[in-house]
Formats: C-alpha cells, sequence, structure tokens
C-alpha cells in the first residue's frame, strides 16, 4: 500500500538507449536483482511482516500473561484505544511536540546552515565538526545531559537562572507537564537540528550564486533576498527535512522515557505502545496502538505529499 | 581606506562572536554531562556547573568497581551488535545501490521507495511484534534478537547514501575494464571497489552512529546483560546503593560511549558531512 502510493512520486528512471532484449540485458536485469534482492528481502522481512504481524494481533484479545485466553475480538482493541481519552491526550501531546520541535529547528536549522554557508574555510571545519557532535551523539546520553541540568538535585539551571520570574531553587522542572515538556523538546531540538541544517545547508549550496549577487546590485537588503530568492529557491529542500524531522518528532520516544518515562501528562504514542505491550503485556492492544501509530505516520507522509507536494524521491537522490 | 578597515574587523569581530556562539551551542550539553561525571555524590547539590573537586570515582566504579561487570557488558554488547548490524547492512547496501546506480533492471524504484518507506517506519510499531515472536522463537534478549530489527535502522539509510555515491563514480572505468575483457563482477570488483570504497566507509559511518544510537528496541528486546546494549542499560541503572542516586556513574559512562562519536566526528567530518546531504537532497 504505501509502496504503491509513493511508488508514483518516484520520476522515471532513465534509461541508456532503447530496450533490447538481448542476453546481455537479461543477463544485466539477473544480476541486478541478484545483488538488490537480499536487501529487498531483508527490508521487508525485518518491516512489513511485522507490521503486518500487528495487524493480525490488533485483532484479538491478547495477553501475554494469560495467553490461553486469546479470543478473536474484531476491531474492538481499536475501539478501546480511539474511546480512551489517554490516546488521545498523548495524541496531542505527540502533535505538539512534533510542531512546536520541528519549528523551532527549521528556525535554527536554517541560521546555522547560514553561518556554515557563509563561514570563512578557517573555521568552517571546525564548524561542522561541532555540528556534527549533537548528530553522533546517543540520544539518551542527550536526554540525561539535559535532564542532570535542570533536575532539583543535580542541576545548576536553577541556580544559574534564579533571577528569572518563575524560577527558584525550589522549582521541580520535571513535575509539571510544560515545565517537563520544554526540557524535553529542548533535549530533542539540540540533538537534531544539526540534521535539518546539513540538509538545509546543502540546498543552501544549490542556490546560484549568481541570482544573490544580481538582487545585490539590484539594490535588494539582505532580508528581501532571503524572501524572494533564496527561500524560493530552496522550498524543495526545506520540505524534505520537515517532513523527515516531523515523521522522527512524531515517534519521540528516548528523551520522554529517560526524564519522566511519561508521568506528569508527557506521554506520547510511542511511549503508550510501549507502556501496554511491553509493560503491561497486552500484546492485543499494544498492536492495535503500533496500527495506529503506523496509520498516522501514512497520514503525514500523504497529507506532505499531496497537500505540500514534497517529491521526496526526487530530493532523496533518484533524480541525477 | 580607513571605512573599508572598519568593516573588515567589524565582520571579523562578528564571524568570531557566531562561530563561539555555535560552538557553545553544540558543545554545551556535553561540557555538562561531563562536568558531572567528575562531581563526587556530595557535589552534585551545589547548584553549581563545575564540580568543587574533580574525582575520577565515578569512572573507577563502572570500569573497576561495583557497577563494572554492568557497565561493561553493556558497552560489549553495545560494540558487538551496532559494528555486526552494520557490516551486514553496509555489504547488502553496497550490492544494493550498484545495481540501482548501475544496472538498468525492473522493480529498481520499488527497492528505493521500499528503502524511504522503511526508513520512516515507527520503530515502536514493529516492536510489539518481534517482542512476542522473539520469547517464542528464542531470539528473545541475544545478539541476533538486536542485530536483526536493526537492520530496518541501518540498511535503508545506506541504501540511499550509498545510491547517491555510485551515481557520482565514473563508470567509464569499469566498461574500459569490460572492453579489456573482464566479467561485469571482476570490473566491479578491480574497477568499481577501489573507487567506491570511500562512499561506503562514510556510510558504515553513519550506519553505525544510527545503530549505536538505538533506545526502543534496545529495552524491548532485551531483560539482561546477556544483549542490553549501553543506552538500554543507562536507563535501568541503579546506583551503588538504593540510598544513592547514580547520577554521577550514568555521567561517567554516558562520556565514555561518546568517545568514539566525538573521534569519528573529528576524523571524518567531511565525508559524514557529503554523506548525509548526498543521501538527502542532491544537486
Amino acid at each position: 500500500m504505501t509502496v504503491t502510493t509513493r511508488q508514483k512520486q518516484a520520476p522515471e528512471a532513465v534509461r541508456p538507449g532503447g530496450r533490447q532484449y538481448s542476453d546481455r540485458t537479461r543477463a544485466e536485469r539477473r544480476l541486478g536483482w541478484l545483488l538488490a534482492g537480499p536487501a529487498f528481502v531483508v527490508m521487508l522481512a525485518v518491516t512489513a511482516y511485522p507490521i503486518l504481524q500487528a495487524v493480525y494481533d490488533s485483532l484479538f484479545q491478547y495477553r501475554l500473561t494469560a495467553p490461553q485466553d486469546r479470543e478473536f475480538i474484531g476491531l474492538r482493541n481499536y475501539a478501546v484505544v480511539l474511546t480512551d481519552e489517554v490516546f488521545w491526550r498523548d495524541l496531542g501531546v505527540t502533535l505538539l511536540i512534533t510542531v512546536v520541535t520541528v519549528a523551532v529547528e527549521l528556525v535554527l536549522g536554517f541560521a546555522l546552515a547560514l553561518v556554515m554557508h557563509k563561514a570563512l574555510t578557517s573555521v568552517r571545519g571546525l564548524l561542522r565538526t561541532a555540528i556534527l557532535v549533537p548528530y553522533g551523539i546517543i540520544t539518551v546520553v542527550s536526554a540525561f545531559a539535559w535532564f542532570y541540568a535542570f533536575d532539583i538535585n543535580s542541576g545548576y539551571v536553577n541556580h544559574w537562572f534564579n533571577w528569572v520570574p518563575g524560577i527558584s531553587p525550589d522549582l521541580n522542572w520535571f513535575a509539571d507537564t510544560w515545565t517537563a515538556l520544554f526540557v524535553i523538546m529542548a533535549s530533542e531540538i539540540w540533538k537534531t537540528t544539526p540534521f535539518i541544517s546539513l540538509l538545509l545547508l546543502a540546498g543552501l549550496a544549490q542556490v546560484p550564486d549568481e541570482l544573490t549577487e544580481a538582487a545585490e546590485v539590484d539594490g535588494a537588503t539582505w532580508w528581501e533576498r532571503m524572501r524572494r530568492v533564496v527561500l524560493p529557491n530552496m522550498k524543495a529542500a526545506i520540505m524534505v527535512a520537515v517532513l523527515f524531522r516531523a515523521l522522527d518528532a512524531f515517534r519521540i520516544f528516548d528523551n520522554i522515557f529517560i526524564m519522566t518515562k511519561g508521568a506528569y501528562g508527557t506521554e506520547t504514542l510511542s511511549l503508550l505502545a510501549y507502556r501496554t505491550s511491553i509493560g503491561r503485556l497486552e500484546i492485543g492492544l499494544g498492536s492495535a496502538i503500533s496500527v495506529v501509530l503506523f496509520i498516522c505516520v501514512l497520514l503525514i507522509c500523504f497529507i506532505a505529499i499531496k497537500l505540500f507536494k514534497v517529491d521526496l524521491a526526487g530530493a532523496r537522490g533518484e533524480k541525477s | 581606506m580607513t571605512s573599508v578597515k572598519n568593516t573588515n574587523r567589524r565582520e571579523r569581530t562578528i564571524w568570531t562572536i557566531l562561530t563561539v556562539l555555535v560552538l557553545v551551542y553544540a558543545l554545551f550539553p556535553v561540557a555538562s554531562i561531563f562536568a558531572t561525571s567528575f562531581k563526587l555524590p556530595s557535589d552534585l547539590s551545589t547548584g553549581k556547573f563545575l564540580p568543587t573537586t574533580w574525582s575520577p570515582a565515578n569512572y573507577e566504579q563502572i570500569l573497576v568497581g561495583n557497577a563494572q561487570e554492568l557497565f561493561l557488558s553493556a558497552l560489549r554488547n553495545s560494540v558487538g551488535i551496532a559494528l555486526i548490524a552494520t557490516f551486514i547492512a553496509v555489504v547488502l547496501a553496497t550490492l544494493c545501490a550498484y545495481a540501482i546506480a548501475r544496472l538498468d533492471f525492473p522493480g529498481k524504484k520499488l527497492v528505493l521507495t521500499t528503502a524511504l518507506a522503511v526508513s520512516i517506519f515507527p520503530v515502536i510499531s514493529i516492536v510489539t511484534p518481534l517482542f512476542n515472536l522473539w520469547r517464542r522463537i528464542g531470539l528473545y534478549d541475544t545478539w541476533p534478537g538486536l542485530i536483526i530489527p536493526y537492520l530496518s535502522l541501518t540498511l535503508p539509510i545506506s541504501i540511499w547514501t550509498l545510491a547517491a555515491f555510485f551515481r557520482q563514480i565514473p563508470w567509464e572505468l569499469e566498461q574500459a575494464a569490460q572492453v579489456d575483457g573482464a566479467t561485469t563482477w571482476q570490473a566491479f570488483r578491480k574497477a568499481v571497489v577501489p573507487l567506491a570504497a570511500p562512499g561506503v566507509f562514510t556510510t558504515a559511518i553513519i550506519a553505525f552512529f544510527i545503530a549505536w544510537n538505538d533506545f526502543v528496541y534496545g529495552i524491548s528486546l532485551t531483560s539482561t546483560q546477556a544483549a542490553r546494549p549501553v543506552p538500554a542499560a543507562l536507563a535501568f541503572f541503579t546506583g551503588a546503593s538504593q540510598f544513592e542516586a547514580p547520577t554521577g556513574a550514568i555521567s561517567a559512562a554516558a562520556i565514555i560511549v561518546t568517545i568514539p562519536v566525538v573521534l569519528l566526528v573529528v576524523l571524518f567530518q567531511r565525508q559524514i558531512v557529503s554523506g548525509l546531504t548526498q543521501g538527502a537532497v542532491k544537486g
């Protein structure tokens, strides 16, 4: 299903010359599948098979604590999930985190990309190396770093920002939804902005210098050049970066698990699925949540591709 | 004349400030946990950034002390599992990307779109069925039990990155080899592999980062030191005694697992940037 919908997006591969079914062509086709086949099969085996299994399991009342009571209940698990207040609250939190982090990352990432793009060659390497540290660092490590900095016992943020109204040494950041979400999103933004900024940097490099120079000669200010020349020319790169980050942010798990374990209203759909299946061993119900989560991801993709005309395949290198 | 000099100096100052800002942004959290990792338990609640006395006690605890077994087994698992998952992904992706970049065969787009679909897949959605299946067939809490799902993370990005790299290789060399009588396979091995090696290496680094970073599979599909990787082990780490928060030990462990990341980034900054941007947006 996913494959066919998105396949239409991929532009025609360039075929050198006409098509003749000579021995050589046949040999090439055989070799093609021989080489690409194993990777293709492995990808299907590690994703398509489990998700189909999840769809099947979601139709049963099935708990690992009482496996013999497994019973076919049709779509009732979905009814339970979709009528549960917790599900909608978690969906709301997930969407909020997705929208806020991606928006902030886009602005911050663009600023970083501009700095790297314009930087003198002497510091360019240094900047890129520094930027790659958050990219490469383990998310859990980032989560702990931010957690310990803000933590009421081991942190220093409360002491440093004592002068800010609302912040005092007694402020427990992780005991309230909004302050906890603030730190969770800060860690997520810190860790993933470098990726978005590198994508935007590549987009910036594609904007022809003549265009910006011409605009400058015509007396356009920096802001006008950005808005009228640079941004329109890197729309594709921005769209792809946003879509990829949005899909990634939508599955946020690590930061929340480390900082609050989903307590105080910070739970997201991924945590809900984890808590249900792995924590409470409710395989049937957990599978239903997993399937709903998967459908959400498909929806986001569909909206992005249909509404915003994001050409994923084209931007990811299929056009060469 | 003086005005030009002034703008130059002003520009230099602006650039210095910007560079420092970026450095602070990128490195501050690392510095923060680095400082924490040298704090004694009594030093934790002072509300200061730096430790009052720099103590290696936390590192001793996880490397030679009572948390040694817990941390070192997790480190062994992380290194082993991430390296094997990277290796398998890069081998499969190299063959696949070569076929995509070079050969004409039906289904090429299907392979690429599948890779794209797999890379956006929500990990948590496949954890539940795998958890259940692994328990039944005995892969739960084993190395292969993590290596197999890690391929869902490492393989798609490897295929995209390598396909982008391979499109830029001058393939005339391969044709030249074939004209000289080499078979397709020989041409691939003798002419292509040396040209492709840098791209393959870069892809391996990116795939390794992703496998090294995994948390969801790590906590869901393991239960003991037999296979639990570092990120998952950190989440379940309980201090030296139940009265003492494991803050210091976790920070020290976090710094140790960040060392390989920093080393790779410092040594291969240029390659990683080109790999990430080529696989993603290509002109």
